[in-house]
């Protein structure tokens, strides 16, 4: 059963045309990643869909709601995790959950102990009291997706959910998030992490300059990832024109990226290293090394959305 | 208990505990008026007239006090992004902004008997007409609230809400009356001066401490009115258009 259903979804920014007619599902009680490079139209796709933003033109039906007409009565049912915190400062970790916790109509028992029962969950009873403000970022990042999930909701919305937080709060929410899959809550995830969308999505969309471009299973996508071969060159100097050259003579194979000192070539077919090797040495590009790359769905973003793995490290760092 | 009832009363309870009873925003409810009247009895000697200034010390105290708080409260909450919790959750927009603003409706009500809690030590209130001095209290709560609401709604951050709720502070104290009776003013600034919802709000709290007025009760009550409706329904429009956008 289709619980999100977008139909040719638009929306302009004057004559900036952020998202361009995109269709998707998604199933009840999946994990669908939602990726893409930076500026590709990601976020404004999540804010039509929680009601932040308005569609220029196209439909949104979630768990048999239109979207856009009846978006209170969808906002009951969806919790929604922002890329950054939106908690308030002054107030305790408990304080923020059970007030959280009344926009839903949630009574004062329930919502108290559901707070004290989130709050363990999450390894936050012990900090419970103190203030926001005073909370680790990755104590943030707990509280507030806590705070989205308060209300018990079918659908969760969650915008780079372990960007910018210690490794070992990054592995409890991943391990959250799979335990409320399995308990039935549909997630649409949004991240910068491949490694996240890897471990955790059944499904995910590519979207890039506001179009979906594929969206597939991710078994499927690392499976076809897995049949290429892919060799990576580190040289000292790559200049335009050897870089021109180097297309031309191999155009055979398939150069998903070049940037400012690495060749990746990658074929169906194994690789031979040497006409590689040779043709760099005698262009005064000295080889520093060469290492096989294990194909992983880094690959596949890399291939589908044509984003510089360079580019896509810096967005991350950027991101931190 | 209905749940747009609880959210509204939660919304309100927690901008209560968050900024109306912080100690700062308390001493301001009690510090502005008495400079208010220091300053009054300064400027006259020791001669000053209690009575004769009270409906412009309370309806400053109510201006500045709404309006300061509302446009911080607001446009802060819309910086750290926990504006957005609310825009998102299950409650209408209307009832949200009502909500947001009926702390400082009630903060607004409190700072204006303020001074005459302590007018009461000097003169004989006795002669006023309460009913009707309340309800020009809460009439001009709520306007000055949702002038505030207005202005919150036109910028980004705190400091531009500060400078452009002056601009509309400042003219409205020289030009409403109260202090310089309508009839006293230059009649190039007397259209002005009907301009602001402060001039009917102010001659309502006239009659009822002095029994002095220049426009009829029922007529500043629809003007008041008027004006609440149309800036809460500007302000929301505004909101739709530039945070739901």
């Amino acid at each position: 059963m289709h619980i999100i259903e977008v139909t040719q979804l638009q929306k302009h920014f004057g004559d900036f045309k952020a998202v361009k007619g995109i269709d998707f599902f998604v199933e009840q009680d999946e994990v669908f990643g939602f990726l893409g490079p930076n500026g590709a139209g990601k976020t404004t796709t999540i804010n039509m869909l929680t009601g932040l933003a308005r569609p220029t033109a196209g439909t949104i039906q979630i768990a048999g709601h239109d979207g856009i007409r009846e978006i209170k009565k969808v906002q009951r049912i969806i919790g929604i995790v922002p890329d950054e915190s939106n908690l308030y400062d002054d107030m305790s970790g408990y304080e923020n959950l059970v007030f959280c916790a009344s926009l839903y109509g949630i009574k004062k028992q329930e919502r108290e102990k559901r707070a004290r029962q989130l709050l363990k969950q999450f390894t936050l009873d012990d900090t419970g009291s103190r203030p926001f403000k005073a909370y680790s970022k990755g104590m943030k990042r707990k509280l507030t997706i806590a705070a989205g999930i308060i209300h018990n909701p079918t659908i969760l919305f969650l915008d780079e959910p372990t960007t910018g937080i210690d490794v070992e709060s990054a592995r409890q929410i991943r391990t959250m998030i799979r335990s409320l899959n399995n308990q039935g809550t549909t997630i649409f995830l949004t991240t910068h992490y491949i490694e996240d969308a890897e471990r955790l999505c059944d499904r995910i969309g590519f979207i890039v300059e506001g179009r979906i471009i594929k969206v597939e299973e991710t078994q499927s996508l690392l499976q076809e990832a897995q049949r290429e071969h892919i060799v990576e060159f580190k040289v000292e100097h790559l200049d335009e024109g050897v870089i021109q050259e180097f297309l031309q003579s191999f155009n055979q194979i398939q150069v998903p990226r070049i940037s400012d000192q690495t060749i990746r070539i990658s074929s169906g077919r194994p690789i031979e290293l040497m006409p590689y090797m040779e043709f760099l040495t005698s262009h005064n590009s000295k080889v520093l090394e060469a290492k096989l790359v294990h194909p992983s769905l880094e690959e596949v973003f890399v291939h589908i959305t044509g984003v510089e793995i360079d580019r896509l490290k810096k967005e991350k760092e950027g991101k931190k | 208990m209905n749940y747009r009832l609880m959210a509204y009363g939660n919304i309100l309870k927690k901008d209560m505990q968050n900024y109306y009873l912080k100690p700062p925003n308390l001493s301001w409810g009690i510090i502005f008026p008495i400079s208010w009247t220091l300053m009054f009895f300064l400027r006259s000697g020791s001669d000053v007239d209690i009575k004769a200034i009270l409906p412009g010390v309370m309806a400053l105290s109510i201006l500045f006090g709404t309006t300061s708080m509302l446009s911080v409260t607001i446009t802060f909450e819309r910086k750290s992004r926990s504006f957005e919790r609310l825009l998102l959750s299950p409650i209408s927009l209307n009832l949200l902004m009502l909500a947001k603003t009926t702390g400082a409706i009630i903060f607004g009500i409190i700072n204006a008997f303020i001074p005459v809690l302590f007018a009461s030590f000097f003169v004989d209130l006795g002669g006023i007409q309460w009913t009707l001095l309340f309800s020009g209290v809460v009439l001009i709560a709520v306007t000055s609230t949702f002038l505030g609401l207005f202005i919150a709604v036109s910028v980004n951050e705190v400091f531009e809400a500060q400078t452009f709720s002056n601009f509309f502070r400042f003219p409205m104290v020289f030009l409403c009356g109260l202090f310089i009776p309508l009839e006293q003013l230059p009649r190039v600034l007397r259209p002005l001066s009907y301009l602001f919802p402060l001039t009917y709000g102010a001659d309502i709290l006239k009659f009822s401490v002095n029994h002095q007025a220049s426009i009829n009760r029922i007529v500043s009550f629809a003007i008041l009115l008027l004006y609440a409706v149309g800036l809460f329904l500007v302000s929301t429009h505004n909101i739709k258009k530039r945070w739901i956008y």
